[in-house]
């Protein structure tokens, strides 16, 4: 493979190229590392990476190399260089959350996503910049500096996990690890015009990922193309001992390469688990990619406001349009609660955010600031030192809300209303309707430094976090572009039910070809 | 008197340390007294990405606890988070139960009234929660240091009704509870290692007033006497406070035992908002009424149910069967001696001595000592059929102790079988009655009372071995 071939193919392609003797892990590491100083991965240029180290992985890939050789059970992710978001504990790199609270804070242990990508043949090779704690949609809050769009570096790359997105963008890796809490893989894939895919809460394992909110976050993928998503996401789903909200529910078979065949699973149910949520019955297997006969897709108006940018909703209409051509049935429905979604968000996520984030307190690892007045001044000043005015804001939020005499007001309602939004997908989706389409931001990537205002800032969110509150999976496909700048669309199905997302979205991509970056 | 125009309202709030191998929430040992920090992973030591997973077994004792104070055990309970900061408390909130707790209504009787009426005393509620490491103050000057090993051990919280109207009411409450709890095997139940702990909320009133008083949360007693005796300075400073015109101050205060009274807490504990909210982490603990149904079937013995039973089925007096009843295990080995020797009373007296005394002298535990109730029961048979006399089971006994061999081999080995053979017990009264002529002429002259001195030289002569009800009447047919 050239260096050019390695930042364009997919990971199916390269592992297979891995496998097959073509190519060793050690030059798909050495193209990943090529690419990020040609492209200007660096801190002074489009600051994706936090923390990297060549050698070590490139020895990596060397051992790697032997079990390509020795091996019969190399996975599917043989010799293929992937990024991980810096929320997910890895061993060997820093894990900072892009806080200055974890500054050179190693993990002793891995999250078991990371060591489900290895187990795969996967090596990593970077730790990318993300929004402090993923607080944020632009990865401007990151205390280490703000990663710019490899389309045009005056632009933001999304966020929270813009590092991931634009990993895979600028043709460094052809997979990345992100995490979802509002919208965090879907929104900067969209921006940076790649796939970006947020499960079932429950199908990945939260294991070793950083909480922000517990009941909100989950480990998502990034990928060039739709078959690398769906690859990554075989490879790190399914019941985790580790973490009791992972689901047992079986994991299908993603990949493009099994459509039309009848899928096997990819893995196993752990029948001694607790059963947790149910596989639904998937759409059946395509002969191709490109039908979609017999399938419904509902187009929600709430998605579609008046006020939407013209550009975008053309762009959405085309890829309607395309699904219509493939034979699929394009029906008007409702999310009438969708529209409360940003404002309960902004209550719960803060809530647990606040909880989750009390362990920062100086005392056993990361960042201790000690003025020597006692305890409360130790706490008082590490925190404020440590953590960013976007994360200080959401602990005062958050701790607000669930204060004695507030709690009601706030924080169930949230809830009850979080069942609501809930409620809304699920009679949408019994009522015969496969998939949902919606645009996956009201806008494309603005420039650095644009939105100062936080509730301006939150409304980026608006799109994508009803998913993360009803716990459905969905995915963001590029759709075309808008003023030279990427557009995802939206595609979201029933929980546990990736397999007809990813098959709608292969449809999509197959349908669009080159005009999905036009 | 003038504290008598009040009446005392208590409610305790115990935290019991439930009997696992493993923490609540991870797989760290729980064994106490290791070097600090030893027993701690990423999950007790809140390292970012960690997550709690229920241990079950905690679950089943806590169940099991439950049952046995007489809760209703919930189908559906749900963990929360009680927010806080504090040094020792690495995740900045302590896993608990809150408005969804494990077990709720249930009660226990402490006694009876002049009138044979049942004392009872309610339990609100029992939940599960996590315990928080330990902070020490005293080890390194200027500093403090944490050890995180207790961090994560699973407690259940049982908090009482405000039934306790006196501080012996309190004691009583206190001590039948450890019973129960010991006989449910659920926890060592130790204050000594802190498996036992107790705050007690305090108030009074005036005799006939339904309203409560203010109360106040006394924490820091070492044991139950304690817990009395702070009762009674707490409730003796309230009085005076009450009597003197002033108000009593909703606070926590701290038992100082050496000073015999209370002093108020640094921390303010009535500031404290908790910011309780359901712990996402963990699912909602869901239990099948069948699983708590078979729990409640497979309920050990209660104290109260083995008093009974064994006073009826052995006929031993309940003051008797209470002194073997404060460790579960000993009245255990009692019971299985009892009925295989036949002989309650036998066995009764066997245990309280002998094997207590051996107990005593070794620091053994009843459940690791090497006479096994069978053993014993072997040995009551010898002495009750005549093989042995009593004499020579008490050598038989400690030899037993001392290799572990059963009772008729040590018998037969050391020669200690009883002898009743005419022969030879007639030599040795000829060789008392020779050895002792002075009083072999009175006793012979008719002196009865000098019987049993000369049987005592007998037995001693034949190293206990002499049957004495033989020698009894070989010794009266000589007196003619």
């Amino acid at each position: 493979m050239t260096p050019e071939e390695f930042t364009t193919a997919g990971a199916a392609a390269i592992s297979a190229a891995v496998r097959a003797g073509k190519v060793t892990p050690s030059e798909t590491v050495k193209a990943a590392f090529e690419r990020a100083r040609a492209i200007g991965a660096g801190k002074d240029a489009l600051n994706i990476f936090l923390h990297a180290d060549e050698a070590a992985s490139i020895e990596e890939a060397k051992s790697m190399h032997e079990r390509v050789q020795s091996a019969a059970d190399i996975g599917i992710l043989a010799g293929v260089p992937v990024a991980i978001k810096d929320n997910i504990a890895s061993l060997g790199l820093p894990t900072t959350c892009g806080s200055r609270i974890l500054a050179d804070y190693v993990s002793p242990f891995e999250a078991t996503a990371v060591s489900r990508l290895r187990a795969h043949g996967a090596l990593v090779v970077a730790k990318t910049n993300m929004d402090e704690f993923a607080m944020g949609s632009s990865t401007e809050n990151s205390a280490f500096g703000p990663t710019r769009n490899p389309h045009d570096v005056r632009y933001v790359a999304g966020g929270s996990s813009g590092g991931s997105a634009a990993a895979v963008a600028a043709g460094i890796t052809p997979i990345a690890l992100g995490s979802e809490t509002g919208g965090s893989v879907r929104q900067p894939a969209a921006f940076c015009g790649v796939v970006g895919v947020k499960p079932t809460y429950g199908r990945v394992s939260r294991y070793g990922l950083v909480a922000f909110a517990s009941s909100l976050d989950q480990i998502g993928v990034v990928g060039r193309r739709v078959d690398d998503a769906a690859i990554a996401l075989e490879a790190i789903a399914g019941f985790d001992k580790m973490d009791s909200t992972s689901s047992d529910a079986d994991v299908p078979i993603y990949r493009l390469s099994a459509l039309g065949k009848p899928a096997p699973l990819a893995r196993e149910p752990d029948t001694e688990a607790m059963r947790i949520g149910r596989s639904p019955v998937p759409l059946p297997p395509p002969p191709d990619a490109t039908t979609l006969e017999g399938v419904v897709i509902g187009k929600p108006r709430e998605y579609f406001p008046e006020s939407l940018d013209e550009g975008i909703r053309d762009l959405c209409e085309r890829a309607l349009d395309r699904f219509r051509s493939m034979g699929a049935t394009i029906r008007d429905v409702s999310l009438p609660r969708s529209p409360l979604a940003v404002p309960v968000y902004y209550i719960l996520a803060p809530a647990e955010a606040s909880s989750n984030l009390a362990r920062f307190d100086g005392v056993r690892y990361g960042l201790r600031v000690d003025p020597a007045r006692g305890l409360k001044a130790m706490y008082e000043t590490t925190r404020s030192q440590g953590f960013g005015r976007e994360v200080t804001r959401r602990i005062l939020l958050g701790t607000y809300v669930l204060s004695a005499g507030y709690y009601d007001a706030y924080y169930k309602k949230a809830q009850a209303v979080r069942t609501l939004i809930a409620d809304d997908f699920r009679a949408v989706f019994n009522s015969g309707v496969h998939a949902i389409f919606t645009p996956t931001t009201p806008t494309p990537a603005f420039t650095v430094g644009a939105i100062s205002d936080p509730y301006e800032m939150y409304l980026n969110d608006i799109f994508t976090v009803t998913a993360n509150l009803a716990g459905v999976p969905a995915i963001s496909v590029p759709i075309g572009r808008l003023r030279r700048l990427p557009v995802g669309g939206q595609i979201i199905t029933a929980h546990f039910d990736e397999y007809s997302m990813f098959r709608v979205a292969y449809a999509l991509e197959a349908s669009l070809g080159d005009e999905a970056h036009q | 008197m003038k504290t008598e125009r009040y009446e005392m309202v208590v409610g305790l709030e115990v935290h019991v340390q439930l009997k696992t191998r493993t923490k609540a929430f991870c797989g760290c040992s729980t064994d106490f007294g290791a070097p600090p920090n030893v027993n701690t992973c990423p999950v007790c030591l809140a390292l970012p990405g960690a997550l709690p997973v229920l241990n079950e077994r905690a679950v089943q004792l806590a169940v099991r606890a439950a049952l046995g104070l007489g809760c209703a055990v919930n189908p559906v309970s749900v963990f929360a988070r009680k927010n806080y900061f504090y040094p020792d408390l690495p995740k900045g909130y302590q896993i608990s139960q809150f408005d969804q707790p494990l077990a709720t209504g249930g009660a226990i009787v402490v006694g009876q009234t002049e009138d044979g009426k049942a004392v009872q005393i309610g339990i609100t509620r029992l939940h599960m929660e996590e315990d928080a490491g330990k902070s020490i103050h005293d080890r390194y000057p200027g500093s403090t240091a944490i050890d995180l090993n207790r961090s994560g051990v699973p407690l259940i919280e049982i908090v009482s009704e405000p039934d306790i109207q006196s501080s012996a009411q309190a004691g009583a409450y206190l001590r039948t509870l450890k019973q129960i709890l010991q006989y449910l095997d659920v926890s060592d139940v130790s204050m000594e290692e802190g498996s036992l702990r107790v705050d007690a909320n305090i108030s009074v009133r005036p005799p006939g007033q339904t309203k409560l008083g203010t109360k106040t949360e006394v924490k820091n007693m070492n044991s139950f006497s304690a817990v009395e005796r702070a009762l009674e300075a707490e409730y003796a400073r309230q009085c005076a406070l009450l009597d003197s015109g002033g108000k009593v101050e909703q606070q926590t205060l701290l038992w100082d035992g050496a000073r015999e009274s209370v002093r108020p807490s640094r921390t303010k504990e009535g500031s404290h908002d908790y910011r309780y909210f359901p712990e996402p982490d963990l699912r909602p603990l869901l239990l099948d009424q069948g699983w708590i149904n078979d729990a409640r079937k497979n309920l050990p013995e209660l104290p109260e149910a083995r008093r009974t039973r064994l006073t009826q089925e052995l006929g031993i007096a309940a003051a008797e069967i209470d002194q073997l009843m404060a460790t579960p295990a000993l009245v255990e080995y009692f019971e299985s001696v009892a009925r295989a020797s036949r002989d309650p009373k036998a066995a009764f007296n066997w245990v309280m001595g002998e094997v207590s005394a051996a107990l005593r002298v070794s620091g053994e535990e009843i459940d690791r000592f090497r006479v096994r109730p069978a053993d014993l029961a072997q040995l009551i048979t010898l002495v009750k059929d005549g093989t042995i006399s009593h004499t020579a089971a008490k050598r038989v006994f400690a030899l037993m102790v001392e290799t572990g061999k059963p009772a008729a081999q040590i018998a037969a080995d050391e020669g200690l079988a009883q002898v009743g053979d005419d022969g030879a017990l007639a030599g040795w009264v000829d060789e008392v009655l020779q050895e002792h002529p002075d009083e072999a002429k009175r006793y012979l002259a008719g002196e009865k009372k000098l019987q049993g001195v000369l049987v005592g030289f007998v037995m001693k002569k034949s190293k206990g071995r002499a049957d004495p009800r033989r020698v009894n009447q070989l010794l009266s047919s000589r007196g003619g």
